[in-house]
């Protein structure tokens, strides 16, 4: 492993990010997306459980014996999620009840679960925390940028502030699930293109 | 085994003959030549769907043929610039994105905002057609996937903007004043949410009901009304073979059979011909169905996609939250075209693989 730290936090950034990059976690991010604050919550939520979970499944890797390896993840993932979910609970209520199932269901998000079999159960401890960090921060700004459109155009409001005129009629195509997967779609597509070139 | 590669050659480049011709069959030669241009097959399609607008002038008033041409006007103009974004060929002469322009205008209601065609254009001609591939390669029919997305993003306008029918030809009654005091329920929805009685109430008896809707003088979208016009461009379609019967008589067929099963407040005894005469039925049918891209070339397969077509229409109008569902069931029977195609191929009179050595 030549890579150094900072590489490993800079690739989730753009060579890796999820989810245009790594199409992983599309639940959520289909899910949550319909407000600026639900995204950002969740990318901060999923940011913490990844780079908690990464570090001591890399402290854990030489212990975990291989055959129950998916198991302990989740046990390990699952008690950040709790975490979390407590955290949230006591500090940011309303958020809480708006992203709501989605939260204990960081548990089973193909992200987490991918870096720890991936990257977390390979490599060094430093090298697992720059990873996670990177790529909770790529997913908290995928998470952010679609739901900046989504709900700039689906409701007329940015963060909850109305940014045009009260003539401007909201696509509220936008904010229901089918907005969710074409805006996705399209958010690919230029993301492969800027890639190509 | 080596005798096989030259006849799979031949194989693809008669296909593209044959779709240059749009003949139905594809099957390998001799072939017969036609003068038929896709160009002059969707003019013709144009000239069948200028009747409905026309009646719908009189019947809705001046400002239809103002959507209408947006519509139109506004899928030309995506045509083009998609495919200049696209670096692909302009082929805004062929008349397809004509087409698409009329059908979307014909199934969205007579009293919505002129912008509303705009937005459902780019949404219709650059995402469902142009992204999925351009002409020949979109899963869905453009025209139904832009009414799909006005319904879903502006569903105040387009479900609450219908028009009495004008019976004195005052076309510039609707076009000044605002569409909130004059607009009106849709027989489908009457009839959903009232039942019968109230649909007898609202416009007379049974009779009338079947010639006016007949003729095409009831509350609807702006093209689907009159079941007459919309029949008389068919025939004519299926009489110069653009079309074929197949679809738009299993889809008639299959909305009145299955109406007639569980229409009615017990089984079989559903109104199949009230059925058949409201919504979009023969606007589906007969000129979006049988969108060539998007519905099967097999007769058996197009046979059951009809059948699928007119079934889920009237489980949507009977279960689903919207009073009219020919929109959403052509849509949904659009992806399993491939399938169809699978599953029914034309019988290979080509001699068994390994044959030839």
């Amino acid at each position: 492993m030549a890579k150094t730290v900072v590489q490993e936090f800079t690739k989730g950034l753009w060579a890796e990010i999820p989810p245009f990059r790594l199409v992983l976690g599309l639940c959520p991010t289909l899910a949550v997306t319909k407000g600026v604050e639900n995204g950002i919550g969740m990318g901060i939520a999923t940011t913490f459980v990844l780079v908690c979970s990464n570090i001591l499944i890399s402290m854990l890797r030489n212990i975990i014996p291989k055959r129950v390896r998916i198991a302990c993840y989740i046990v390990v993932i699952a008690t950040f999620v709790t975490v979390v979910e407590l955290v949230m609970q006591a500090f940011a209520y309303p958020l809480f009840l708006k992203l709501g199932i989605f939260i204990p269901l960081i548990v089973v998000n193909c992200i987490v679960l991918g870096r720890a079999e991936a990257f977390a159960a390979k490599n060094g401890v430093l090298a697992s925390f720059a990873d996670g960090l990177g790529i909770g921060v790529g997913f908290t700004l995928s998470l952010t940028a679609l739901s900046i459109v989504r709900e700039v155009l689906g409701n007329g409001t940015f963060y909850d502030i109305p940014v045009f005129g009260p003539s401007f009629e909201p696509f509220s195509f936008m904010i229901q699930a089918p907005g969710a997967f074409v805006c996705l779609g399209l958010m690919l597509c230029v993301m492969n293109m800027l890639g190509k070139k | 085994m080596e005798a096989d590669k030259p006849i799979q050659q031949e194989e693809k480049s008669s296909a593209v003959e044959e779709t240059r011709h749009n003949m139905l069959t594809v099957s390998v030669s001799p072939h017969i030549k036609s003068r038929e241009s896709v160009e002059k097959i969707m003019w013709s399609v144009v000239a069948c769907l200028v009747p409905p607008l026309i009646l719908s002038v009189f019947v809705f008033g001046l400002q239809t043929l103002i959507i209408t041409l947006i519509s139109v006007a506004s899928c030309v103009a995506a045509e083009a610039v998609s495919q200049k974004l696209l670096k692909r060929p302009v082929t805004i002469r062929d008349g397809s994105a004509v087409i698409t322009g009329l059908l979307m205008a014909y199934v969205i209601p007579p009293g919505v905002p002129y912008w509303i065609p705009i937005l459902g254009a780019v949404m219709a001609i650059y995402v469902a057609k142009h992204l999925l591939g351009g002409i020949g390669f979109n899963i869905f029919n453009p025209a139904l996937i832009g009414r799909a997305f006005l319904m879903a993003t502006f569903p105040v306008a387009m479900t609450s903007a219908w028009l009495p029918p004008l019976r004195d030809a005052a076309i510039f009654t609707y076009m000044g004043q605002g569409v909130d005091a004059v607009s009106t329920a849709t027989p489908l929805y009457v009839l959903k949410h009232y039942g019968v009685q109230a649909l007898m109430e609202q416009f007379g008896s049974m009779s009338t009901i079947y010639r006016d809707f007949f003729m095409g003088l009831r509350p609807g979208c702006i093209g689907e009304t009159s079941a007459f016009l919309l029949l008389l461009g068919g025939i004519f379609l299926i009489y110069k073979r653009y079309i074929t019967w197949h679809i738009p008589v299993s889809v008639i067929v299959s909305v009145a059979f299955f109406t007639w099963i569980f229409g009615g407040d017990t089984l079989f005894t559903g109104n199949p011909l009230l059925a058949v005469l409201s919504g979009g039925v023969m606007l589906g049918a007969f000129f979006m169905a049988t969108d060539y891209v998007t519905s099967p070339t097999q007769m058996t397969a197009k046979l059951i996609f009809g059948a699928g077509i007119g079934a889920l229409t009237v489980l949507i109008r009977i279960k689903g939250g919207y009073p009219e569902g020919v929109c959403y069931a052509i849509l949904l029977m659009n992806p399993l075209v491939p399938a169809l195609e699978g599953w029914f191929k034309p019988k290979r009179f080509a001699p068994p693989k390994g044959a030839l050595k």
